[in-house]
């Protein structure tokens, strides 16, 4: 698969059909929209614990929410609302997870770095950086060994390219040659630090795919038609049997890492910048120019916020969840008995 | 019933779940072309094909991290991890991610897999090829943890873990793999969570595990002989889930309770056994609760060194003698 970012970004490509586009607007307006509200409840208490916010990021997820099979995989990290919300989970069941209602995804019990729907394919958030890498190769070799031409999606940060076992599951997909594609979303920071001060190379994915004998593909990750036309040549090549990628997207997360993080850090101006390169403001705007009317847009924009302000109230609505619960659902019989 | 090796019980229970259940497959380092380092794997790859029996980078992580999810998305994978100690390298995954995946998700992640590895002494490999690590385990909510001691148990745990729909530690005991046992015949599937009373005694109850076993076994033979002290000998097999009943019942008995532990001294599962014994059953103990474990310390290498470490048959005569006194 050889990927020329440069020549996609002169003009988008033909072959995305109005349907498409219209898709990819809404699902980044769908996620967009939904992250602002839970920064919102955020500031009202009524989500506790910490989050970390995909605004600025929502592009590389929504488009590969688009081009993905609904029986496909996700996995993605703790920043993983948006992967999450993608795949279409319900949108009160991830805010009633953040606010610890029982209409929850995970009835409470995951949080906001554990989202996972799996009926959806959203096949969990990870916490601990670099671990679910080989957990989506081995999603990938169990549709290989059935043939099931199923594909594994798996998102993470710049900061994950510098852990172990992003190494091992590169190295693990390409032998087996598993139909797993990598997505680096390079927000420029790990955590706090910017990437470039702790990585051998400038390119923290795209550099290191030669070793694992994969071209470098390096993207532009706020720009919802290129990552959708990268997502469905990697999704392909996976499906047919062609083995693994590794997606380097650059984007930028306009708030900080977590909700403790007030992204001080940042060099004046470095936020500026980029917003002026908001992946949903600036597909809008290709899309006018595209000759999508205004009014249409303005549709889908009104019909997202009724949609989050109806998951709100839903959410809000929601019970607390049952401290009888608590100890339900360590085995697989539904009980937590260790002893007899 | 049928002799087999510990070592060909372990190659035996995979076939026999491999034979019966294609979504069953088996991953590893070297244990696929080479059967294996403790050659337990002899045979499986010619039987099931490269497809079901598949050898690994030195990638642990990758290695559990792999079956992890392929568990999770409909296989049954049985991993290996060559040495127990191994298992620091890719806890994460087992202590993080496959214990807690199902809970984190209120049920809706099932997390059919086993992870089968080579534990312990005897072997003079040292410190960080020899460790009894089951403890390690045993506290993490969300695992299941065996350690057979005879060649029959590997066999017939190996398939219940196996079939099992939750994360299962199989820990084998490797100085254990040249040892001989009857195996029964044909499809044979045990059960987690049951402890076997080896020996039955009316002045003490020894509570052992794997290799610890058979060194009770015999302790309680010379104890009987030359020291008119009668014990029972219970092994555990399974830690979690922890058979209590069996075990309470025979302290109840004997009065006295004695755990052999190959394991260093702190929070050994003897630590926990002795915490519910002295919880529950207080009122029957006609004595204090014995430790016989490891000392607090990394393992030596040298012979000489290792033998006077873990827990040696004169050392459990001597302690529970001196202490039934």
């Amino acid at each position: 698969m050889a990927i020329s970012s440069k020549a996609k970004k002169a003009s988008p490509e033909p072959d995305i059909g109005r349907e498409t586009r219209l898709e990819l607007y809404r699902l980044q307006l769908e996620l967009r929209y939904c992250e602002k509200r839970a920064y919102d409840l955020f500031l009202q208490n009524l989500i506790k614990g910490t989050s970390h916010l995909s605004l600025g990021q929502e592009a590389i997820a929504a488009a590969f929410g688009v081009a993905m099979r609904p029986d496909d995989w996700t996995f993605c990290t703790y920043r993983g609302h948006a992967h999450t919300l993608a795949r279409g989970a319900s949108m009160e069941g991830v805010l009633g997870e953040l606010m610890g209602r029982q209409c929850g995804l995970l009835g409470g019990k995951g949080g906001s770095m554990h989202l996972t729907d799996v009926a959806k394919g959203a096949m969990g958030s990870y916490a601990i950086i670099g671990a679910h890498l080989p957990i989506a190769a081995g999603a990938a070799w169990s549709a290989q060994y059935r043939g099931t031409k199923q594909v594994a999606v798996c998102f993470f940060g710049d900061g994950t390219t510098n852990i172990g076992a992003f190494h091992e599951a590169l190295n693990f997909s390409v032998v087996w040659k598993l139909p797993v594609v990598f997505v680096c979303e390079n927000n420029l920071y790990m955590e706090y630090t910017p990437i470039s001060a702790v990585t051998a190379v400038p390119r923290p994915a795209a550099d290191r795919a030669a070793a694992y004998g994969l071209p470098a593909i390096d993207v532009d990750g706020n720009d919802a038609d290129e990552m959708y036309l990268t997502a469905m040549a990697a999704i392909e090549k996976a499906r047919d049997g062609g083995g693994p990628s590794l997606i380097e997207a650059r984007t930028y997360r306009h708030s900080g890492h977590s909700r403790a993080d007030p992204a001080k850090y940042r060099p004046e101006g470095e936020l500026e910048q980029w917003l002026k390169r908001d992946p949903v403001v600036t597909y809008r705007e290709r899309l006018l120019k595209l000759g999508f009317n205004d009014p249409t847009l303005k549709d889908i924009e009104t019909e997202v916020h009724r949609k989050v302000d109806a998951a709100t109230a839903t959410a809000k609505a929601s019970a607390l969840p049952l401290i009888a619960d608590i100890e339900k659902n360590v085995w697989a019989d539904g009980s937590a008995a260790w002893r007899n | 019933m049928a002799e087999l090796t510990y070592r060909d019980a372990v190659a035996a229970g995979i076939a026999q779940e491999m034979a019966r259940d294609e979504s069953v497959v088996f991953l590893g380092e070297d244990v696929a072309a080479a059967g294996g380092v403790f050659k337990a794997t002899v045979g499986l790859l010619d039987k099931f094909g490269p497809l079901r029996v598949r050898d690994c980078p030195i990638s642990e992580q990758a290695i559990l991290g792999a079956a992890m999810g392929a568990a999770m998305t409909g296989l049954k994978p049985i991993a290996e991890i060559m040495f127990s100690d191994f298992l620091a390298v890719c806890w994460d995954i087992v202590a993080n991610e496959m214990a807690k995946m199902r809970y984190m998700t209120d049920g809706q992640v099932t997390m059919p897999v086993v992870i089968r590895t080579a534990n312990g002494s005897g072997s003079r490999f040292g410190a960080q090829h020899s460790q009894a690590l089951e403890n390690w385990a045993m506290m993490i909510p969300g695992l299941k943890v065996v350690a057979p001691a005879f060649p029959a148990d590997v066999k017939g745990l190996l398939a219940a873990a196996v079939r099992d729909p939750n994360p299962v530690l199989f820990f084998e005991q490797k100085s254990l793999y040249p040892m001989k046992g009857e195996v029964p015949d044909g499809e044979y599937v045990d059960e987690l969570g049951k402890a076997k009373v080896l020996r039955h005694g009316k002045d003490c109850t020894i509570v052992a595990l794997a290799s610890m076993v058979h060194r009770s076994l015999d302790a309680a033979a010379i104890l009987e002989k030359e020291h008119g002290i009668s014990a029972t000998v219970v092994d555990v097999r399974s830690l979690v889930p922890l058979d209590t009943q069996t075990i309470l019942g025979e302290v109840a008995k004997t009065g006295r309770l004695f755990t052999v532990e190959e394991n260093p001294r702190l929070c050994g599962w003897g630590a926990e056994i002795a915490s519910i014994v002295a919880d529950e059953c207080f009122w029957s103990l006609d004595g204090p609760i014995l430790r016989i474990t490891t000392p607090h310390i990394p393992l030596p290498a040298a012979d000489l060194l290792e033998d006077n470490t873990i827990p040696s048959i004169e050392r459990i005569v001597r302690e529970i003698r001196e202490k039934m006194d």
